[in-house]
């Protein structure tokens, strides 16, 4: 299971704006390193972070190789309806992870 | 212009993996983004330190003034820089359900360089704003290669 | 309980914790005005502070919840976990982290935490050591060390500590390498100048391990000496070379009061 750690309000009122912040544990090797036996060392890194609110997209992010180590995201959502905030990553080597914050919105 | 991206070209045939972002690649790849629409300024603030300790982990906040109505909002803001091998930093797709047009990130920078960020609004502008970051390195690092 | 299962529940429960965790990280316990001292904290910009300052997005606090898991899983032939012997880590392991290195009951030479944390392994949970620089030591010494945040520096007054501690305090003062500098060169004679445009910090332990940007990942204090030695052009020492520990003696007690800022961050 990914290393993530997520930061996202657990109540909020009905239309308030929100920060979530993610942290997730990944090299995100840029393929343009030379290792120690002269070689380049492959790239793998994230390519996508997206966000859900019960299901419906909130944020999107394509990464590149400039993305830091260990990727931190944050962004801003305004809170509907009380649910589920669903967070997923994906990219090289078949990387894939996923985490859900529960949310109250009053 | 004309020597320096025949130079250029002649240090791509020499060493084809020394790949460098240049600015010219960075103009092409906003380019590719904007379709050649008209940089407005203002609206779109890149917080970034101009003096960063090490170039592995620059922290990194662009926030653009919009209402983020339907009617009126970031559709997507796009960061782009000129000397790391490519021109790319990242896309962030946004909508009205954002509330506020700030996304924060960590990024790498290869060496002193400039950062543009560019925010797509629903209307079909571009504006952007640009940054110059001066990257130091650490010093007593692991190896000395 | 799916490994699934038993992972998110063991995320919510970081989530808990982290609920009641500080965003700021204290200032310095009372050192006296006119104490020219500081941590390696006050060497960085704004934006790195943050970045340790913020439990929720400090890169470091990735590896002390993974710690945070290990102390619950009961390992080795002993079928034992951390937290069997320990219980509650804020209580057990409070203040810990400050206080060492240390001489274990009946050992002949002292250890430093990752060491500390190996000797229960090998000894309590009869389990492997942890290979030196691996994930899962340093996982489980960030989530201790943590539990020393605030605490001042408080090297034990064990008399059998105090030949190692010379040996390290001779470490620290002789010149060595292909640049013919001591640690004392950089950390004492021009603590506060520029090293080829990086601030040269005064070299106190206060935040170890640390999530050292240069290596993208946590390390301990020997990988950081490692660095060291490399940079002044000297061999690097073996992981399981004493004279580490020895050093990180004498450095412990010149940092004496100071408070611990671990994990920290770190250019």
């Amino acid at each position: 299971m990914a290393n993530v750690l997520v930061n996202a309000p657990k109540t909020a009122a009905k239309g308030e704006t929100v920060e979530i912040k993610a942290l997730i544990l990944h090299p995100m090797e840029t393929g343009f390193r030379t290792g120690t036996n002269g070689r380049i060392i492959p790239r793998n890194i994230i390519e996508r972070f997206s966000a859900t609110w019960n299901g419906a997209e909130i944020f999107r992010m394509d990464l590149s190789p400039a993305i830091a180590a260990n990727p931190f995201v944050s962004f801003f959502a305004t809170a509907s309806e009380s649910g589920t905030i669903a967070l997923r990553w994906t990219g090289d080597e078949g990387f894939v992870a996923e985490h859900q914050v529960a949310i109250t919105v009053t | 212009m004309q020597r320096r991206s025949f130079l250029a070209g002649l240090a791509i045939a020499v060493v084809p993996f020394a790949a460098e972002a240049t600015p010219e690649a960075m103009a092409a790849a906003i380019r590719e983004v904007t379709g050649g629409a008209v940089l407005q300024a203002g609206k779109v603030r890149l917080d970034i330190p101009p003096l960063v300790e090490n170039g592995n982990t620059v922290p990194l906040t662009v926030t653009v003034d919009s209402p983020m109505t339907e009617a009126d909002h970031v559709r997507a803001i796009h960061v782009f820089n000129e000397k790391n091998p490519q021109p790319h930093v990242f896309n962030a797709w946004l909508g009205p359900r954002n509330g506020k047009a700030v996304v924060g990130t960590r990024i790498k920078l290869a060496d002193a360089q400039k950062v543009v960020a560019i925010a797509e609004t629903s209307k079909g502008e571009f504006f952007s704003a640009s940054a110059d970051v001066i990257v130091t390195i650490a010093a007593c690092i692991e190896d000395i290669t | 309980m799916t490994r699934l299962g038993v992972g998110a529940s063991l995320v919510s429960v970081f989530a808990a914790t982290l609920a009641l965790a500080q965003t700021t990280t204290p200032t310095t316990a009372p050192l006296p005005p006119d104490d020219p001292r500081h941590s390696g904290y006050r060497d960085m910009g704004a934006e790195l502070r943050r970045m340790q300052d913020d439990d929720t997005a400090n890169p470091a606090m990735l590896f002390v919840q993974s710690g945070q898991a290990l102390w619950q899983q009961k390992a080795g032939a002993a079928g034992k976990s951390c937290a069997d012997c320990h219980q509650e880590v804020a209580q057990s392991m409070k203040g810990v982290a400050a206080r060492y290195p240390a001489l274990p009951p009946g050992a002949d030479q002292p250890v430093d935490l990752e060491g500390r944390i190996n000797l229960c392994r090998t000894e309590r949970q009869k389990a492997p050591a942890f290979a030196p620089e691996s994930p899962e030591l340093l996982g489980l010494a960030a989530y201790v060390a943590l539990q020393s945040r605030g605490q001042p520096i408080a090297p034990p007054d064990d008399p059998a500590l105090a030949p190692f501690r010379s040996v390290g305090e001779a470490i620290y003062r002789d010149r060595q390498g292909q640049l013919n500098l001591s640690c004392s060169s950089c950390h004492d004679d021009n603590a506060g100048k520029r090293l080829a445009g990086a601030p040269i910090p005064q070299g106190h332990p206060t935040g170890y391990p640390i999530y050292r940007l240069e290596w993208q990942t946590l390390g301990s204090l020997k990988r950081r000496l490692r660095n060291c030695l490399v940079g002044m052009r000297a061999e690097g020492w073996d992981w399981d070379d004493p004279q580490y520990v020895a050093l990180e003696l004498y450095l412990m007690a010149r940092a004496r009061g100071m408070a611990m800022d671990a994990p920290a961050v770190r250019p």
